[in-house]
């Protein structure tokens, strides 16, 4: 058990510590103080953790490679052919982004029209719907028919999957401002597009960066589902490839390679969303 | 009903000096539209009268058209007959010498308190086209007001740092930054404890007597409405209309203690009566 003076002196070198957060020293003990909080430690040693069990049962059991390679065969084969799958990955990125940013246009201006008109609203409900419950794997073979196979029709799949959940949560940030707030600007005279400009854009943005996130994810899936159809460079064209000779170290290599894009670029929106919407997570780490 | 308390006052228009008129509601009936066919009377054939500069509260069982009056004041809704003048010309949209707080103080909670507080000088000319050039002006005249109802330090923050009580000082700032002629205060203080209430009160007594705008206070709180208004008119219950009018005759500044006095209990007790007989209890 710890002394009271002890107690003390831990508090008072946490605050020496904090008062000398302004400094380079202080910065890099407070960074080094978070990387070893328990709530970044412990998601990082399940990660770890999960690849070790997986290694194990798979030395245990005498796996065999055609069926589920050790963490280490693969890890291994995505070093050894790193130069010939990094132009792969850099198409899927590319394809992702691309399709992404499209998605993500088209989806706020459809959502922006549907929130801000109930009759709009109410009229394109049925249909939005619709084109949600298609699978979208099965719209590809139509945009290979039309754009035939490569980036184009990749790209739009990745788009396609990313306009839901942004034109959903557009249109829900616009739809759900309080009418008070509203009648507070409209009795100075504001008009539609003042209340639009001043209220309704930014009390939508946590939803538009909520939703990003979960879009940035889906337009993964977008351009690998659509890759390994109907494309002859990118992560899931190599992993169809590589399925077809039995190199299943490669393909694994792959969903590695995907697992980490896509947590990179879900932490890239989610770390903008912390910065640019602060205010709608309230008190909780915003006053820290 | 003169008893020397409250003077009953007749609503008629022309009862008054014309010219000394602000606000004026005349005949005014308030259909809502419920569903395709069917529609509420909100309120039915209501007279009220505002000299300019007056301090009224309305209050009435809830439900009674109350609010729906404010929308009329504001021209956020028009009548379905009758008419509101104010200022001697009627109400057809929304009149921007307006300043609005309701229950909910409704701050943007991306902004901070002062910038809140100079939305409206965004929105209503002419301030709007001058709101780049002369900023640190306008940013200087919200610190004053904040300072007065006591949210000096709290100007910079965001308005989830504050209380509930501390955030409508702030809806009241925000409601008078660009000097409306006409305050609509829609059960501002309905929310908040009895004490935080008192001090708003007196916050708002005080405002008042500097920059002295034609208030409509809409309120439950009888005791809230003997302390600020000139004027309380009681409403009925739904449809709405203005069942008597008192004159409230303390002398301002008041205080707390004048709440104790027997007039103005004697008033708080008659207007409770006037509402729990149209209540039918």
């Amino acid at each position: 058990m710890r002394t009271v003076d002890e107690l003390d002196t831990v508090s008072r070198t946490t605050m020496d510590a904090r008062a000398r957060s302004g400094s380079t020293r202080g910065r890099i003990a407070k960074s080094l103080r978070e990387l070893a909080a328990p709530d970044k430690v412990f998601p990082a040693l399940a990660i770890v953790l999960f690849f070790v069990v997986w290694e194990i049962v798979c030395r245990v059991f005498n796996v065999p490679v055609f069926i589920l390679p050790k963490p280490s065969e693969f890890l291994g084969v995505l070093i050894a052919k790193w130069p010939a799958i990094l132009p792969n990955a850099i198409q899927t990125l590319y394809t992702t982004i691309v399709g992404f940013a499209l998605g993500v246009l088209v989806g706020a201006a459809i959502g922006a029209c549907v929130g801000l008109s109930r009759f709009v609203y109410r009229v394109t409900y049925p249909l939005l719907i619709g084109f949600y419950s298609v699978p979208k794997i099965a719209v590809v073979p139509i945009l290979v028919i039309w754009f035939g196979i490569g980036t184009i029709p990749a790209i739009l799949t990745a788009a396609i999957m990313c306009l839901f959940p942004v034109v959903v949560n557009v249109a829900t940030g616009l739809a759900t401002t309080e009418p008070e707030l509203e009648d507070v600007l409209r009795a100075l005279g504001a008009s539609k597009l003042d209340v639009l400009r001043r209220v309704g854009l930014p009390r939508s943005m946590p939803y538009f960066f909520a939703s990003l996130k979960i879009a940035v994810s889906l337009a993964f899936v977008g351009t690998v589902v659509a890759e390994t159809v109907a494309a002859n460079i990118g992560i899931g064209s190599m992993m169809i490839l590589a399925s077809s000779t039995f190199d299943v170290p490669l393909v694994f290599a792959g969903v590695f390679l995907l697992a980490v894009l896509g947590v990179a670029m879900y932490a890239i929106f989610a770390l903008i969303e912390r910065r640019v919407t602060f205010w709608a997570r309230r008190n909780a780490d915003v006053a820290a | 009903m003169t008893n020397g308390i409250g003077t009953a006052v007749a609503a008629a228009p022309g009862d008054r000096d014309a010219d000394d008129v602000f606000v004026d509601v005349q005949n005014v009936r308030l259909n809502y539209q419920v569903g395709d066919d069917s529609s509420t009377l909100a309120l039915d054939e209501t007279n009220m009268t505002l000299r300019r500069g007056e301090f009224v509260a309305i209050v009435g069982p809830s439900g009674c058209g109350k609010s729906s009056l404010l929308k009329l004041a504001s021209g956020l809704r028009r009548p379905s007959s009758g008419e509101v003048l104010v200022g001697g010309s009627a109400v057809v949209k929304p009149i921007k010498i307006v300043g609005m707080a309701f229950q909910n103080p409704t701050m943007l909670p991306w902004l901070r308190t002062i910038d809140n507080v100079l939305m409206p000088l965004q929105i209503v000319e002419p301030h709007r086209s001058q709101f780049r050039a002369k900023k640190e002006e306008y940013r200087e005249m919200a610190r004053g007001l904040l300072a007065e109802v006591g949210l000096a330090h709290f100007a910079d923050k965001y308005p989830w740092e504050l209380s509930g009580g501390m955030l409508q000082r702030a809806s009241l700032c925000r409601a008078l930054i660009h000097d409306p002629r006409l305050l609509l205060l829609d059960e501002p203080f309905g929310a908040l404890d009895a004490f935080t209430r008192e001090d708003l009160w007196q916050v708002l007594q005080k405002l008042w007597m500097e920059r002295h705008p034609t208030v409509i206070l809409v309120t439950h709180d009888l005791r809230e409405a003997v302390f600020l208004a000139d004027t309380v008119h009681v409403m009925s219950a739904r449809p709405g209309r203005v069942l008597t009018s008192h004159r409230v005759d303390i002398r301002r500044p008041r205080t707390l203690d004048d709440l104790f006095t027997d007039t103005a209990s004697q008033l708080v007790h008659e207007l409770r009566s006037h509402i729990s007989h149209d209540r039918g209890v």
